[in-house]
């Protein structure tokens, strides 16, 4: 018999072909108009390997190389959602939806009180109706990237998550988004989300990631946010899952004059993650604030890495990472800043913290500024160690055990972060589950302590 | 209370304690004073159980116990409290949690129940007041931004709230203005009872004029060279130290 050796690469797209009919079915025109162009880049430019240098501690063959299964039909959720997943935040009234393996939830009960003119559905449904928007907006940023990951979710998608703000429309209540991968098989999911904010609107995002079994899974999620000018908008991401997903979020941000975008990337169990977040403060005086965390144990394995461009002059971008790091697992950071020539008066900081628990975890961390103009106020700085001795005496001189003095000490670390969460009643329920899992009282879904 | 016999201690292999003998009863307060490097804060520290010292000889029993394999905490739950000469700064740890989970811990060592939210701010606010602790202090990370003054009343507010057995004053005078050194001594002396115990370390007489000592012990080269009453820092304030080394060395 004959062995048809093919590349990985060749074998995704092979799973295209085969299934292309299927995919373009259910989705709009506009979507399936980008698919042509993403199979190309996705042909020339593969799956990264370490040998590119965005890539350097994260090689994302290893990702894909699997047989997974894909459900290029969506596969009706059987179990109602919102009796697993009963929010119970006080004060924290939220739109709730969910996704089910990167497929729009088609119970989805949006509440009453969504403002007029708000649109959150199913993102297959919007790219049908609402053209107009999807020729404006849809793959404008991804469809730049030189990462093959994201073309190939071009290539793939189907459905996800589509949110849309009117101008001059404040959405009071956060909206939270659960997604959920349930499947008896290993399984790919190809999630998109597209959300717009229009001028002068605001609205808070909560994205809960979460696993229902314990397969193999992959998520490689595209998520395109576009904040008009003067838009504030926040996207806080939990990730809670478990060690045998490999996850990529690649969330390309593209701000317009006086806008305000925060987000927040909070790891609290994963087994391999690589967050990308692209920021492009393309309108004078917006300001962009990327914050995020990771709590690593056992084989885990996280990677942030970021890329703020500022394209013009006036605009303030803050990053702050901070990761802490148990048994065996290992962290990167990589925060690139580019200035360019014209954007005078740019004022950029990034600092990266992290503290190895064991001699075995590994951080890997890469400040990158580059700057093509004088008169900017830009400052970076990356430290590494471990928990402060003279803190974990201070704390058991006064009677507090070892182990919930370094719980205190690493929680105390990991403040600064949770501070930055714009929203007091979500501030205080992610603290909550950031203690929950420092405590190992952390399970699953189940043990979330923002829906339970 | 406590009885330290024959105590020698090494950091780093190096003999910083050589020898020193102590016993401590109920009631006593006891000052130890000495010149710089003499090893006061060794001792202060690996009473308090420090794991940067290494005990090589001797033995220290509190309360009849032998404190050779005690944790830290454990120490502290059995009673001794250090006031630290260098109160630590911890950002992002609130002064409430902080205190509430030691006090919590020490009430389930002594087989209590955990304090309740609002009976334990009102254990707060009342030993606050005992130190004369600004309230907007408590509200913030422990010792961060505190001033000098402020971390040592911290250190006695801290002391109020435990209510240790024996408590370690580590050098609790220095970088105090005279109000502050008053208010902290004052502190100290309302905490005073016929059951607990004192070891005050110092550089100087002046504390002592504020808490009154039954015994002064001055230490030196990593030994006690010299035990009297409160005469004694007298003498020391008016000779100097140099008058106690030409002694020993003789």
């Amino acid at each position: 018999m004959d062995t048809i050796t093919q590349t990985l690469e060749q074998a995704y797209l092979s799973r295209y072909n085969d299934n292309a009919e299927l995919i373009n079915a259910s989705c709009g025109a506009t979507m399936n108009s980008h698919r042509e162009a993403a199979r190309e880049k996705f042909e020339a430019l593969g799956i990264p390997t370490k040998a590119l240098e965005d890539f350097l501690y994260t090689d994302m063959q290893p990702f894909f190389n699997h047989d997974y299964h894909i459900d290029f039909k969506r596969t009706p959720e059987k179990t109602d959602l919102y009796q697993v997943f009963k929010c119970d935040v006080p004060n924290l009234n939220s739109h709730l939806v969910f996704t089910v393996n990167g497929w729009f939830y088609e119970k989805n009960l949006l509440k009453q009180g969504l403002p007029e003119g708000v649109i959150i559905e199913s993102l297959a449904e919007a790219s049908k109706n609402h053209p107009e928007l999807f020729e404006k907006y849809y793959n404008q940023q991804a469809k730049e990237s030189e990462d093959g990951t994201v073309h190939l979710n071009t290539l793939l998608a189907q459905d996800g998550l589509f949110i849309y703000v009117p101008k001059n429309v404040v959405v009071e209540q956060p909206i939270q988004i659960i997604n959920i991968l349930n499947s008896q098989d290993e399984l790919m999911s190809n999630q998109r989300g597209l959300f717009i904010i229009e001028e002068n609107a605001q609205a808070k995002v909560l994205v809960c990631d979460h696993t229902e079994t314990h397969n193999h899974y992959v998520s490689n999620h595209v998520r395109e946010i576009f904040a008009a000018e003067s838009a504030v908008f926040d996207y806080y991401l939990i990730e809670n899952q478990h060690n045998r997903v490999k996850q990529i979020i690649s969330t390309f941000i593209d701000q317009e004059a006086k806008s305000n975008v925060l987000g927040n990337i909070i790891t609290l169990h994963n087994g391999v993650t690589r967050n990308n977040s692209y920021v492009k403060l393309s309108g004078e005086h917006a300001e962009a604030h990327l914050y995020g965390m990771a709590l690593t144990d056992k084989d885990q394995h996280i990677d942030n890495f970021s890329f703020i461009d500022h394209a013009v002059k006036n605009c303030t971008s803050t990053e702050l990472f901070k990761y802490v790091l148990d048994d065996n697992s290992v962290g990167a950071f990589r925060g690139r800043i580019l200035v360019r020539e014209g954007a005078t008066k740019t004022m950029a900081y990034q600092t990266n913290r992290n503290i190895l628990m064991t001699n075995d975890a590994k951080m890997y961390t890469k400040p990158q500024l580059e700057i093509y103009n004088d008169d900017v106020k830009c400052s970076h700085g990356a430290t590494t160690g471990q928990i402060d001795e003279d803190a974990l005496f201070y704390l058991r001189a006064r009677g507090i055990s070892e182990s919930e003095a370094r719980i205190l000490l690493m929680f105390a670390f990991c403040d600064d972060v949770l501070e930055n969460i714009r929203l007091e009643s979500l501030r205080e329920r992610i603290k909550e589950l950031v203690e929950k899992r420092f405590r190992g009282e952390l399970s699953k879904c189940a043990g979330c302590a923002i829906c339970n | 209370m406590l009885k330290i016999k024959d105590l020698h201690a090494n950091i780093d292999g190096k003999e910083i304690l050589k020898g020193i003998n102590l016993e401590v009863k109920p009631g006593e307060i006891h000052a130890i004073m000495g010149p710089n490097g003499s090893g006061k804060s060794t001792l202060a520290s690996v009473l308090a159980g420090s794991e940067a010292f290494e005990v090589t000889h001797g033995e220290i029993v509190f309360n009849g116990q032998d404190m050779e394999d005690m944790a830290p905490e454990e120490r502290s739950r059995e009673g001794l409290f250090l006031s630290f000469q260098y109160p630590v700064e911890i950002p992002g740890v609130s002064m409430v949690n902080f205190m509430r989970t030691a006090v919590n811990e020490h009430r389930k060592h002594q087989g209590k129940e955990a304090l309740s939210a609002s009976d334990f701010l009102r254990l707060m606010r009342e030993k606050k007041e005992l130190v004369e602790l600004d309230s907007r202090l408590a509200n913030r990370s422990v010792n961060e931004g505190f001033s000098g003054g402020e971390k040592k009343k911290n250190e006695i507010f801290q002391m109020a709230m435990l209510e240790p057995k024996l408590s370690i004053l580590d050098e609790t005078d220095s970088g105090l203005d005279i109000d502050a050194l008053r208010i902290v001594a004052n502190g100290v002396n309302k905490l005073k009872s016929p059951e607990n115990a004192t070891i005050v370390i110092t550089h100087y007489q002046r504390l002592l004029d504020y808490i009154v000592p039954d015994y002064v012990h001055i230490l030196y080269k990593g030994k006690i060279v010299r035990t009297g009453g409160k005469e004694l820092a007298m003498e020391l304030e008016a000779k100097g130290y140099d008058w106690i080394k030409k002694e020993v060395e003789a």
